[in-house]
């Protein structure tokens, strides 16, 4: 179906826009000054606290009273974006932060400046860290994706009910989208498996293993 | 101008309320070996990570070889020429013992990978961990890893190293290869500065030893003098306990 490639591009587009926001917000939130720490976790606390149908209206049915039309798509993927954002970079802080300061400090020793110390030594390690919250922010943003459907934008969900009202069954179809998301959740938890055995430091388990 | 390799002058230091460092001055000469010793919390690993500026003094100077190190503004470049060796190992631990000899080398000395390859070989050789270049550090020994720590200070070609006690997380069996691999750099001519309670180490290896308490230095010179004829009752007292202490197997 059209909608299901729709909604994977919604999720995907958004995931990605959301790492690219959260990442350098959290940098910002551990090694900045106060003020951009302050604007940082401002930001990241109201993006968390409204829910998402609300700002997707605000982007898509409170900006043209600014004289900003964005079309349906777009403020579908911002709104996904700018709140996962928010969310990812929770995950990537904690991920950061549980990453040692001793590392920080023998990068630094070698001659490092703090930001090549955080690209090649504490970023690695905290990705491998991150890879787990990210798995379910994923999810969580795939399943999300189905309220953009308020705003018109045809993905999956929205399809479901366009041949809901050219006369197929309710429960079918109902059934059939619950399992589209369904197989693209797994997907998602064996992609990030995949991730996971790839990047594993060997003499370090993941997830129990050789407990 | 003076020809010390390292010269620090008056240092001070606070952590709140609590007055660390009181007016530290010592040098270092080329190819020479200072121990600082003295009891635990009279600012000892302060003094190392004041010299490499990862912890700035409160007031004091610092030179390495005329350059005054203390308010540079290129730090981190000056940082590459001070070798620093962690209690608790800092290796990276994503990386190989291979990668943590190589990463400064590529990354900070921008070499191509081929060249930081072979130092680091080289360097790992020198500690005796050649046959385990391809290990990460949650597979290595708590001595391996200080070695290859050591190791990853060599490859820089830093012009002294400084060691915050560095067999203290050690169990006394490994505590023995890590010195071994020290008092090899000593003998070789490295330039090294460091704190640690092994005073069998600090006797043989030394050229000199500095006693610290509360803030200052108490006496310093050379270890024979230090233990057999100390001008301080305090160092003198000090430097028996731990001797006792630590080489009770030894006697």
């Amino acid at each position: 179906m059209e909608g299901t490639l729709v909604t994977i591009k919604l999720a995907s587009i958004s995931l990605l826009l959301g790492f690219c926001l959260g990442l350098p917000m959290a940098f910002a939130q551990v090694y900045g000054n106060r003020v951009i720490k302050g604007l940082v976790s401002v930001y990241e606390r109201v993006a968390r606290s409204i829910p998402l149908l609300v700002i997707l209206f605000l982007i898509f049915y409170g900006l043209p009273a600014l004289k900003i039309r964005i079309p349906a798509f777009t403020s579908a993927i911002l709104a996904l974006g700018l709140r996962g954002a928010a969310y990812q970079s929770q995950i990537y802080k904690g991920a950061i932060l549980s990453v040692s300061g001793n590392q920080m400090k023998a990068a630094l020793s070698l001659g490092m400046n703090r930001l090549s110390a955080f690209f090649y030594v504490i970023l690695p390690q905290s990705v491998r860290i991150a890879i787990p919250p990210i798995g379910n922010e994923a999810a969580i943003v795939l399943k999300d994706t189905s309220t953009v459907y308020a705003i018109g934008v045809s993905e999956l969900l929205r399809q479901g009910h366009y041949f809901i009202s050219t006369g197929s069954d309710p429960m079918t179809i109902y059934l059939s989208v619950a399992f589209i998301y369904l197989v693209m959740t797994i997907c998602i938890k064996g992609l990030l498996t995949l991730f996971e055995k790839r990047y594993r430091i060997p003499g370090i388990g993941i997830e129990g293993e050789n407990l | 101008m003076s020809k010390h390799l390292l010269r620090v002058e008056n240092l001070y230091k606070r952590f709140g309320d609590n007055e660390v460092l009181k007016g530290i001055s010592f040098h270092l000469d080329k190819g020479e070996t200072k121990v600082i010793v003295g009891p635990s919390g009279t600012g000892k690993s302060t003094i190392l990570n004041n010299i490499n500026m990862l912890v700035p003094p409160d007031e004091g100077k610092i030179y390495l070889e005329d350059v005054e190190i203390t308010g540079a503004k290129d730090i981190h470049k000056l940082r590459q020429h001070i070798g620093f060796v962690f209690q608790d190992f800092g290796l990276f631990n994503h990386l190989s013992a291979k990668g943590n000899v190589m990463i400064g080398l590529t990354r900070v000395k921008k070499m191509g990978k081929k060249e930081a390859e072979e130092i680091a070989m080289e360097e790992l050789k020198r500690v005796g961990l050649e046959n385990f270049a391809d290990q990460y550090p949650a597979q290595l020994s708590g001595g391996q890893k200080q070695r290859v720590g050591i190791a990853r200070a060599l490859a820089m070609r830093p012009k002294l190293i400084l060691f915050d006690e560095p067999t203290s997380a050690l169990d006394p069996e490994l505590t023995g290869e890590v010195l071994n691999v020290m008092r090899k750099l000593a003998n070789e001519g490295m330039t090294m500065l460091i704190v640690t309670h092994e005073m069998g180490f600090a006797r043989t290896v030394a050229d000199e030893l500095i006693f610290m308490e509360d803030g200052v230095i108490l006496e310093q010179g050379s270890p024979e003098k230090l233990f057999t004829n100390p001008e301080h009752p305090r160092t003198r007292e000090f430097l028996f306990k731990l001797s006792e202490i630590y080489n009770e197997g030894e006697r």
